[in-house]
């Protein structure tokens, strides 16, 4: 396995001239205060600038880019919004930063067919918008929605509020064109539910800018729900939450989306967003239910009296359109809220099994004050994804490197639990090391076989997702020195 | 019992002979796919539910686990099999399901077999066993092997464990029966899809169209209310005789094609009987006519045409890949089989 690459050094300028030839000046950046913007993504502890920017219109151009990098080895890193909150966009410093942002065209909407085919710079929400009229909406729905791109949803296989009902981007994604490395396209999915051959569209959708670059999606539209409610619910105990989120389920109901806030994050969001929430409560459970009438009715009754056996203080059930959009008005705003609690905050994303939530919330606690650093939870609590927000100042010196270190333990935690270090963010730059805890050196040889198999020369995001064994080696040892082996295989090497 | 470490003892042992495989559950599945030669590697004793969590929704399986023994337990807990799985014999087991991908006529509905697989541990050519994905609903830590696997007719490696999402059982199901012709049922088909109905299942055998709705008993009846039909008395049979290729439709003695295209394209020009299932997406089709017409029509939707029986001579059973793609496939092969030893062929040449 190679270890490093050595990247050749390059006339930045002269690859400029190359791109120069076939886009306008305008959308090729070489001077450093055009590519700041560029310079991290949503997990800005990261940054980089790269060689230069490219801003493409149209997919051929993009497939000139591809082939000139291709043939002089330059690495290319692929860019939606740059929302990640994992570091996957960070330019290469010795590559070119690929923006899809201007590629940004609802191509077809078709309302019988029931799909949208768009361009990778679409915003998530402007599907859902477009769709709108046809009574019809695309799904998974993340936070970021407003601005984040439907190619970076693909290229992370993205959740939302609403995944414990309608899936994630991998279950509502029905073609995609992708180019490679050399700048070849291939289509894959097609008109029908499935493919012939191996599953390559499951394999690209989550692959993180390694495997190719999505230039085109199909996503299917579903209809929209005739009715929906939304269920608040106050608990005195983050356990009792916990058990209540099981409770639901066990109880033969998915709601369209289940999630939990504990106090710090009730309270910043309140402050905030003026949501109504319950400020004393060490919990809330926010369910909505959705379908036609008569189910939604039933199963809202159904849901209240599990919340209330569950030990409930107060359950509240959204009077109108605008209250519901208030309840998730609170939720949706919980992360920028948190944000202004402190100068930074650093996202956590890992998910574990349903019923060791109170348990993982517990230790996380505690974790806090080992480490001295505030957190406040907002969380898809009905799949069990965990959203850990680690309040620092990175003005602090050492604060940063304490946050990391708190959520990297928070993301073994999650693994030490049956889960895994990541339900929707990705791995991108942040989560190497733990991909060490998570997977075994041979597995990670797949790995990086995989990708070897789509991108011989490793240019399409390199050092990405995938940590060198090297590296997993001296994280190991890393961990030997401070006393725990988390994973004793790792000694081999 | 788990026996992974035997197989694993016959897979190493067969890479300096290069002695090739025929993996095999219970054979229920036998007839789908190219020829394959090669001692066979049986999953059989490899049997049993390794864990489920009712209330996590997610089961874990060895891969030799019978579909019915798997069914019956989820049934206890009132929760089920999401994609519907076609057994296709008495014995299926679940490793085979996954390794062949089906669904059954939930399928458009609520997902297919790799939409509710969460993880896998699998057996590779070079005799790795390695673990991919997990038993939480939410994974996106490296690359997706386990929806890589599903439907791979394991020619990248032998499925050892498998876990699934599973789904609450409906609380009531309900069919209508309705006489009309195959492009009225697309259009009604198509028009229902787009419409927020507990529907389940939406199917065409030529003379009736049948649709199942799933739910609460009050909305399924009242969405039976809503539309035209005669309710059936033994609706569930239907679906599981079609789900199981043993409505009188399926007793042709020509070739059997699957035809995946977009559901409301119009009925094709092929000759031949069809039977239009998931709303239209999947049409079974008993036809003689030329392979490459057949593949033709249906390349021109956008859509792919598998030969799924054929009781005269062999000829290639899956849609031609693009050589770009079919580079990629081999190279994918390369990865998990190096040697060739898995299920060599049995989807295209050199897989
Ligand atoms: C406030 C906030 C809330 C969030 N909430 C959620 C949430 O609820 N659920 C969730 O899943 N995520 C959430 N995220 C994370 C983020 O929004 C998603 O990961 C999103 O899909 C990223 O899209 P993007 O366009 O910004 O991609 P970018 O950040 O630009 O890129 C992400 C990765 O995809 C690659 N990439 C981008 N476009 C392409 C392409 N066309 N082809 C190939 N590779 C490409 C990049 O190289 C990078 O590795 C949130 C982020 C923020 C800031």
């Amino acid at each position: 396995m190679k270890q490093h690459r050595s990247i050749r050094k390059h006339n930045t300028q002269a690859l400029a001239d190359l791109f120069r030839k076939f886009m306008p000046a305008s959308a090729v950046l070489t001077e450093k205060e055009d590519l700041r913007p560029f310079e991290c993504d949503g997990l800005s502890a990261y940054h980089s600038l790269p060689l230069l920017a490219v801003l493409p219109e149209t997919v051929e151009q993009i497939q000139q880019v591809l082939a000139i990098c291709h043939e002089n080895d330059v690495p290319v890193v692929a860019r939606g919004a740059g929302t990640g909150l994992s570091g996957g966009a960070l330019p290469n410093s010795q590559g070119v930063l690929l923006s899809l942002a201007k590629l940004n065209r609802i191509l077809e909407l078709d309302p019988v067919q029931r799909i949208a085919r768009v361009e990778p710079g679409v915003r998530n929400l402007a599907i859902s918008e477009a769709a709108a009229p046809f009574k019809l909406f695309y799904a998974p729905d993340p936070s970021s929605q407003i601005a984040c791109s439907i190619g970076g949803n693909v290229a992370e296989n993205s959740g939302g509020v609403h995944c414990l009902k309608y899936g994630l981007t991998v279950h509502n994604v029905q073609q995609i064109k992708v180019l490679t490395g050399k700048g070849d396209m291939l289509t894959l999915g097609g008109s029908g539910l499935d493919s012939p051959g191996l599953d390559l569209l499951a394999l690209m959708t989550g692959s993180e800018g390694m495997l190719g670059i999505i230039v085109e999606i199909t996503v299917r539209l579903l209809p929209l729900p005739e009715k929906t409610e939304v269920i608040l619910a106050a608990f005195e105990d983050i356990a009792k939450a916990g058990e209540a989120v099981g409770n639901i389920i066990a109880a033969g109901i998915i709601p369209a989306g289940l999630e939990m806030m504990d106090n710090p994050a009730i309270r910043a969001a309140e402050a905030f967003a003026h949501a109504g929430y319950p400020q004393e409560a060490a919990a809330i459970l926010l369910c909505e239910l959705d379908g036609d009438e008569i189910d939604v009715q039933q199963q809202r009754q159904r849901v209240e009296a599990v919340l209330s056996q569950s030990g409930a203080g107060e359950i509240r059930v959204a009077r109108d359109s605008e209250e519901k959009q208030l309840f998730w008005k609170g939720r949706k705003a919980a992360f920028p809220a948190v944000g202004r609690l402190s100068p930074d905050y650093y996202c956590m994303d890992g998910t574990i099994p349903r019923k060791r939530l109170a348990e993982v919330l517990t230790r996380i606690g505690e974790l806090s004050d080992e480490f001295g650093l505030a957190v406040a939870n907002v969380f898809h609590a009905g799949d069990g994804n965990l959203h850990p927000l680690i309040l620092y100042d990175a003005n602090i010196e050492g604060e940063l490197a304490r946050a990391e270190a708190f959520g990297g333990k928070v993301l073994e935690l999650c693994v030490e639990a049956g889960g895994t270090i990541t339900g929707e963010h990705g791995v991108g730059m942040e989560k190497l090391d733990q991909m060490c805890v998570q997977f075994t050196p041979l597995e990670l040889e797949y790995f990086h076989a995989i990708k070897h198999a789509f991108d011989a020369k490793e240019l399409l995001n390199p050092g990405k997702v995938i940590p060198t064994l090297h590296r997993c080696a001296e994280f190991g040892a890393m961990h030997v020195h401070h006393g725990q082996l988390p994973h004793p295989e790792l000694e081999r090497f | 019992m788990d026996i992974s470490l035997r197989l694993q003892g016959q897979v190493r042992q067969a890479i300096d002979k290069r002695q090739t495989f025929r993996i095999e559950g219970n054979n229920s599945k036998a007839f789908l796919g190219r020829p394959v030669t090669g001692e066979v590697l049986s999953l059989r004793e490899h049997h049993g539910i390794v864990s489920y969590e009712p209330t996590e929704l997610v089961i874990t399986c060895h891969a030799g686990t019978t579909l019915k023994e798997l069914e019956q337990t989820l049934a206890e807990k009132r929760q089920m099999l999401p994609f519907e799985p076609p057994h296709f014999g008495e014995q299926a087991t679940l490793g085979g399901t996954i390794a062949c991908g089906l669904a059954g006529p939930r399928r458009p509905f609520s997902g297919a077999a790799r939409d509710f697989v969460l993880g896998c541990r699998v057996l590779t050519g070079k005799g790795d066993i390695i673990h991919f994905g997990g038993e939480v609903i939410k994974n996106v830590a490296g690359y997706d092997v386990s929806r890589l696997m599903t439907g791979a007719f394991g020619t990248l490696g032998v499925l050892l464990d498998v876990s699934l999402k599973v789904l609450p059982l409906p609380e009531h199901e309900a069919t209508l029966q309705k006489a009309c012709s195959a492009e009225q049922a697309l259009d009604i088909m198509t028009r229902l899809a787009g419409q927020p109905t507990p529907l389940s299942g939406a199917c065409h055998d030529a003379e009736n169209l049948y649709l199942r709705f799933s739910g609460s008993r009050q909305s399924v009846e009242a969405a039976c209310k809503r539309f035209e039909g005669d309710e059936m008395e033994h609706g569930q049979r239907l679906w599981q005789q079609i789900r199981e290729h043993q409505h009188a439709f399926f007793r042709q003695q020509k070739p059997l094609w699957r035809l995946s295209l977009a559901a409301s394209s119009a009925p094709l020009t092929l000759a031949g009987e069809t039977f239009l299932d998931w709303g239209g997406a999947q049409r079974w089709l008993y036809s003689d006519e030329p392979a490459s017409r057949i593949r033709d029509a249906v390349s021109a939707l956008g859509g792919h045409a598998t030969l799924f029986r054929n009781p005269g001579e062999q000829s290639e059973i899956f849609h031609p890949l693009g050589s770009l793609e079919k580079q990629l496939h081999l190279n994918l092969k390369q990865v998990f089989d190096p040697f060739g030893l898995l299920n060599y062929g049995r989807m295209y040449e050199g897989l």
